[in-house]
């Protein structure tokens, strides 16, 4: 059985940039099995977040290839990479981004309603992930009520409600305090020793870098080192 | 649906702000309402009262009459053609005879038109059994503008002169029986009327007449040489141009409010796109297209006039309909118009519209709420996502 959910070749990103353009990924080939928890580490500007955007097909590659569950990034319509972000694509944003005017509960559901699951199963699946995350108290809150952690385990309830194959974190804990840092780190390494989620971060916290069993450090768009790091 | 309860939950969620938009909303709905309403039963009081107190059902007229030469008065009458005086005499076809006169009110002196008309008629809603005499004198009716601008009471005695057919000039003096209070200045203002009989005695023109009112709409017409069947319809052309007019200027009235209207609409839209561009790009990361944001965006807009329709229901129902059964004072003279105006007009809100305007509103609103939402289909989303303005 072929694991690979991410497959990326000679993938470089041009931005235009005055009368020039700039390149923010130049070469990139990777590849990503099933389960992996792996960070892309690398200063700012080194590339992460583009390539973390183009693995959540928020974005094309300008050249080379990236290949998510299957399907070509870049040859994909904007009606299939939606639908590819809606079931198998999870993400969790530095800054949370909770829909404000809505509870707890309504957030998590969200991507449940998009997926057109009924009320029952969305009602358990909403608890199922609120309890992964340790939240089942404050399902009628709004994030404004909530602390920084509690919203960032919201936001981790929220990308696994719809059982991913991939989720993909971009600076996760950097709005965090050490404590909630590794508290949401442990959350995340569970669901993903449980559920079998590949975990991508973006990310240059040391904290994060602790967690992850694959460094992938990025600089100036190439990939400079790749390392697994074998844990119990 | 999925987008429509998306839209409600946004809506909900946004509290006050969303409900300020709808009160507003619901104001520009019961004035957009109101308006129209009233003018609606300004038109049809105007045209019922021209009905009940100077047209009848259609009139009958001399050929030579024309009611905007005074000087073709004194030719214009004649007698009553064979084929209509059962209608006379059966009182569905009420004479009525026209002349020029001159009246002396304490002591000044004014032209009326005198009109002659049978005391015993029932088509018109004139008071006219008042002019039934005993023969020790003249009665006469006069309408109530007629009466302050010539200060005659109920009572009042003033000499009336005018010219028989002849040419002759003669007077008398004539009772003021009664004063009667209409909104049709066309039977009221600078006239006088009386008994056609008498009338027709000081013309000298036995069974002779100007006008032959009929007392139904569709009277089958019977045109001779001499007289002309003109219809309801075109006699209240007159007041069907001056409705049409006003309801031109109705429609620019309504026009302002609806812009007003929108306005808030298209403010919030801008505002909502401008301030929620991380929340557009978390839309499209969690699964949903481009087009499917710009459709929630639209319906959350529009769905501003779904609401308010409802909130305005609530306060505007009790208060449109208390409205239209006290009606609304005017405090305007009904001859400083021109036209039949009520010191009280009721407003008519029919169904249409009601449910005209809601559809109106409800259908500029999606265009106005779509239109700034188009942009969010140009919104790169991973500078969404950051929340940076593009």
């Amino acid at each position: 059985m072929n694991d690979e959910v991410i497959r990326i070749e000679g993938l470089k990103k041009h931005f235009a940039m005055g009368s020039g353009r700039f390149t923010a990924l130049n070469g990139i080939d990777l590849s990503f099995s099933r389960g992996e928890f792996a960070g892309l580490i690398g200063p700012s500007g080194s590339g992460k977040t583009t390539l973390l955007n183009i693995i959540g097909t928020l974005d094309v590659p300008s050249e080379g290839k990236a290949i998510i569950l299957g399907e070509s990034v870049g040859n994909l319509s904007a009606g299939a990479s939606a639908a590819l972000r809606k079931s198998q694509l999870g993400f969790i944003f530095q800054s949370y981004n909770l829909f404000q005017v809505y509870t707890v509960f309504e957030n998590v559901e969200f991507p449940l309603l998009l997926q057109k699951i009924d009320a029952q199963k969305r009602k358990k699946m909403v608890f199922d992930a609120l309890e992964w995350v340790g939240l089942t108290d404050k399902i009628k809150s709004k994030p404004a009520q909530l602390s920084g952690g509690e919203s960032q385990r919201v936001a981790i309830a929220r990308s696994m409600v719809k059982r991913p194959a991939i989720v993909l974190a971009d600076e996760p804990t950097a709005n965090l305090d050490a404590d909630n840092s590794h508290n949401i780190l442990q959350t995340m390494e569970k669901l993903n020793r449980e559920l079998h989620t590949t975990f991508l971060f973006a990310t240059h916290d040391d904290k994060v870098i602790g967690y992850v069993r694959r460094k992938i450090f990025l600089f100036d768009g190439k990939v400079a080192k790749d390392e697994k790091i074998e844990k119990n | 649906m999925l987008a429509f309860k998306l839209a409600l939950r946004n809506l909900l969620g946004a509290g006050l702000r969303t409900w300020l938009n709808v009160i507003v909303l619901s104001f520009s709905f019961i004035i957009i309402i109101w308006l129209k309403g009233l003018l609606e039963g300004w038109d049809r009081q105007a045209k019922n009262d021209m009905i009940r107190w100077e047209i009848g059902g259609g009139q009958y007229w001399h050929a030579a009459y024309d009611p905007f030469d005074p000087f073709t008065l004194s030719e214009s009458h004649g007698t009553i053609p064979d084929v209509l005086s059962d209608s006379v005499n059966n009182g569905t076809l009420v004479p009525v005879l026209l002349s020029q006169g001159t009246i002396y009110p304490n002591g000044r002196m004014q032209s009326v038109l005198i009109k002659g008309i049978f005391p015993e008629q029932e088509v018109l809603a004139l008071p006219s059994t008042k002019l039934k005499s005993d023969g020790a004198d003249i009665p006469a009716i006069i309408g109530k503008s007629m009466a302050e601008n010539t200060q005659l009471k109920e009572g009042d005695y003033v000499t009336v002169r005018w010219r028989d057919k002849n040419g002759t000039f003669d007077a008398t003096e004539i009772r003021i029986a009664a004063i009667f209070e209409t909104n049709v200045p066309m039977v009221d203002v600078g006239q006088i009327w009386l008994s056609i009989d008498k009338v027709r005695e000081m013309m000298l023109l036995p069974g002779e007449a100007t006008l032959l009112i009929t007392d139904r709409e569709g009277w089958q017409s019977e045109d001779t040489d001499e007289w002309i069947f003109k219809d309801q319809k075109t006699l209240l052309s007159d007041i069907e141009n001056i409705i049409k007019a006003k309801s031109f200027v109705g429609i620019i009235i309504w026009a302002i409010l609806l812009m007003m209207a929108m306005l808030a609409v298209f403010d919030t839209q801008v505002l909502s796109i401008f301030r929620r561009q991380k929340e557009i790009g978390t839309y499209v990361a969690l699964g949903m297209t481009r087009g499917q944001v710009v459709k929630l965006f639209t319906i959350e807009g529009a769905m501003h006039s779904v609401l308010a329709a409802l909130v305005a229901a609530v306060y505007g129902i009790p208060l449109l309909a208390l409205q239209s059964i006290r009606g609304i004072s005017i405090p305007v003279e009904s001859k400083d118009f021109g036209i039949a105006m009520a010191a009280k007009l009721y407003p008519v809100y029919s169904l249409a519209l009601i449910a005209g305007t809601i559809i109106i509103v409800l259908l500029v609103t999606t265009i106005v709420s779509y239109w700034p939402s188009r942009k969010i289909a140009r919104l790169n989303p991973t500078e969404a996502l950051r929340g940076r303005i593009q």
